[in-house]
């Protein structure tokens, strides 16, 4: 197999995994491909690396190809998201003071309530809550939306939302420039050991299900570059079935802390690689068993219908046409590229490439060409559903 | 006589902490022309200032983390506000690509002449190209000190074990490196290292 030099930008966090174990595991190299990892300070400086070909894929934050694809942001550039790398795995947590008032109002620090949890988040503040999340266009800032949404505020209206990317995140929250945080680990942890922060809720106690990062690439190189397209995702792919398994997840923790991806102690990576949260400083411990997933479920698959909620969200929120945007967001999601180049490996591939999102409350065995998926939960906290056809009205 | 309206000055922030870097590149714009120019050193205020400056231009380094937060501002902008921002300009690639190359990024109010702009981009690349080369000759400088120290120490680790000169220590270092091809301060420090360890 021919040698092939990719690129492909990430920014540290525990969920860059896939792509750093393709690289240190030798995934990448039986592929014939030599991985080269960037390690980006922004999720600006990523995606423009990404436009302007100084690397050939990415890391990327769910919504952000679609919001590309959309024309929103930067360089409007056609950004397709080939796969899913991980689901799940944000934090919210607060800042000591605002813990200690939500205390006091009677909150019992339960680490699974989000319902209770959100009240008396948003009634133990007097002013706009301070939030910070890394990126106006993350899965952090759609489900903080959907979640304080739900329960009465309006969102982002009500909000002082502020950007901050993820490594800063402990800093600024140390720093008293912000409430309260969703964030990527191992940053919400670090908040805890650093910045006195207390872990309140997973991001999957709102959607238990979420899309968080993809494999992204420009849609012209992936056209021209079908060959390096289906190598780069078979590694990512092994990568990400290597991680899956628990007895792997310690040596991935030590990988991962090295000084040239996340440069932070293992135990702290621990944390969510082995869902086993602590989510104060005085070491208050929360099993959280669906915090990430990298593989389980058919976590990689890119639904088309995960494309049109993101779309459909931002849409609403910048009052864009809803239905044109679903068809935007569905086409960046490529489950048909994922069929044909991972068919190959004897990977499950579910009947549909769209589902009713938040339809399943319980694991669920569904059709698919070998018969062995199983899917869910994928509920979303306030018990809605999102039908991703295009004649449904908004509800 | 004809007076031509004049356009008001452009206003221009420029977001950088280090005081050598940003005076190089606020110079660059004054010889390029007549400019309103704000320095925004204090990076965890950036929003609040840009929104009270009111920028018609905002020159960043590409690798600032900030730079997330000026894309929130350039999103959040409805239509009662004044449209912020947009990555260079559009419809020139090459000076889109100049600038990320200099390391800079620049965002740029919606709807200014490319005419009026093109002159503060052109001279604000050329100062970010030297401030990066400076970021690099210093980087240089300092791991060439770091070098000839641990180098020096190794010397002085031979010239005591072994009673050689400074010169016999040198020659058997690089006859050393040479034979296993290595850099000559890889054997320094592995050689430091050692003794460090059998202290």
């Amino acid at each position: 197999m021919s040698h092939l030099r990719l690129h492909c930008g990430f920014v540290p966090l525990v969920d860059s995994a896939p792509m750093i174990v393709a690289r240190e595991l030798g995934f990448a190299q039986e592929e014939g491909i030599d991985l080269v990892l960037v390690k980006m300070p922004s999720w600006s400086a990523l995606r423009d690396s990404l436009v302007l070909g100084q690397t050939e894929a990415a890391h990327m934050l769910s919504p952000v190809p679609v919001a590309m694809s959309l024309g929103l942001g930067g360089l409007p550039t056609r950004i397709d998201a080939l796969m899913v790398l991980s689901v799940n795995g944000n934090v919210i947590g607060v800042s000591g003071a605002l813990a200690a008032t939500m205390r006091k109002g009677g909150w019992t620090g339960s680490f699974h309530d989000p319902v209770g949890t959100g009240q008396h988040m948003i009634r133990a503040t007097d002013r706009h809550l301070r939030v910070g999340v890394p990126y106006p266009f993350s899965m952090h800032a759609e489900l903080l939306y959907l979640w304080l949404g739900a329960l009465g505020l309006s969102t982002p209206g009500e909000l002082d939302v502020r950007t901050v990317p993820p490594p800063h995140m402990p800093d600024v929250m140390a720093a008293g420039e912000i409430d309260a945080f969703c964030v990527g680990e191992p940053w919400g942890s670090t908040a805890v050991e650093n910045a006195g922060a207390e872990l309140v809720l997973p991001g999957a106690a709102i959607w238990s299900f979420a899309p968080e990062k993809v494999l992204a690439a420009r849609h012209g190189w992936v056209e021209e570059n079908p060959e390096a397209v289906g190598r780069l995702m078979r590694c990512l792919a092994q990568a990400a079935k290597w991680l899956s398994d628990r007895d792997n997840r310690a040596m991935a923790g030590e990988i991962l802390s090295r000084e040239e991806y996340l440069n932070i102690p293992n135990r702290i990576i621990d944390r969510a690689l082995m869902g086993r949260i602590v989510t104060t400083a005085r070491g208050l411990q929360a099993e959280a068993p669906n915090l990430l997933h990298f593989n389980a479920k058919a976590a990689n698959f890119p639904w088309r219908s995960q494309g049109a909620w993101i779309a459909s969200q931002i849409a609403r929120r910048l009052g864009l046409d809803r239905k044109a945007a679903m068809e935007v967001g569905k086409a960046c999601f490529r489950s048909d590229l994922y069929r044909t180049n991972l068919g190959k490996l004897g990977i499950d591939m579910p009947g549909a490439s769209e589902k009713v999102e938040g339809s399943l409350d319980h694991a669920e065995a569904v059709a698919s060409t070998r018969g062995s998926l199983v899917l869910g939960p994928d509920r979303f906290f306030d018990g809605s559903v999102f039908d991703p056809s295009p004649d449904q009205r908004p509800v | 006589m004809n007076v031509m309206p004049m356009a008001p000055k452009l206003k221009i922030a420029v977001v950088e902490k280090d005081v050598d870097r940003s005076r190089l590149i606020v110079d660059g714009l004054c010889a390029a022309g007549d400019f309103d120019i704000t320095v925004l050193g204090d990076e965890a205020t950036i929003s609040r200032r840009l929104a009270s400056i009111e920028p018609d231009v905002v020159l960043i380094d590409v690798a600032n983390p900030s730079r997330d937060a000026l894309e929130a501002l350039s999103i959040a902008s409805g239509a009662t506000e004044r449209p912020v921002a947009m990555f260079v300009d559009q419809s020139d690639d090459e000076t889109t690509r100049a600038a990320i190359e200099a390391g800079m990024s620049a965002y740029v109010v919606d709807g200014l002449s490319p005419s009026r702009i093109k002159p503060v981009l052109d001279a604000a690349i050329a100062r970010f190209h030297m401030v990066s080369q400076m970021r690099s000759e210093l980087a240089a400088v300092k791991s060439a000190l770091a070098e000839r120290k641990t180098i020096d120490r190794a010397k002085g680790l031979l010239m005591q074990a072994r009673g050689v000169s400074e010169d016999e220590a040198y020659a058997l270092l690089r006859k050393t490196a040479m034979d296993q091809g290595r850099k000559v301060v890889d054997v320094a420090q592995a050689l430091v290292t050692a003794a460090d360890l059998l202290k």
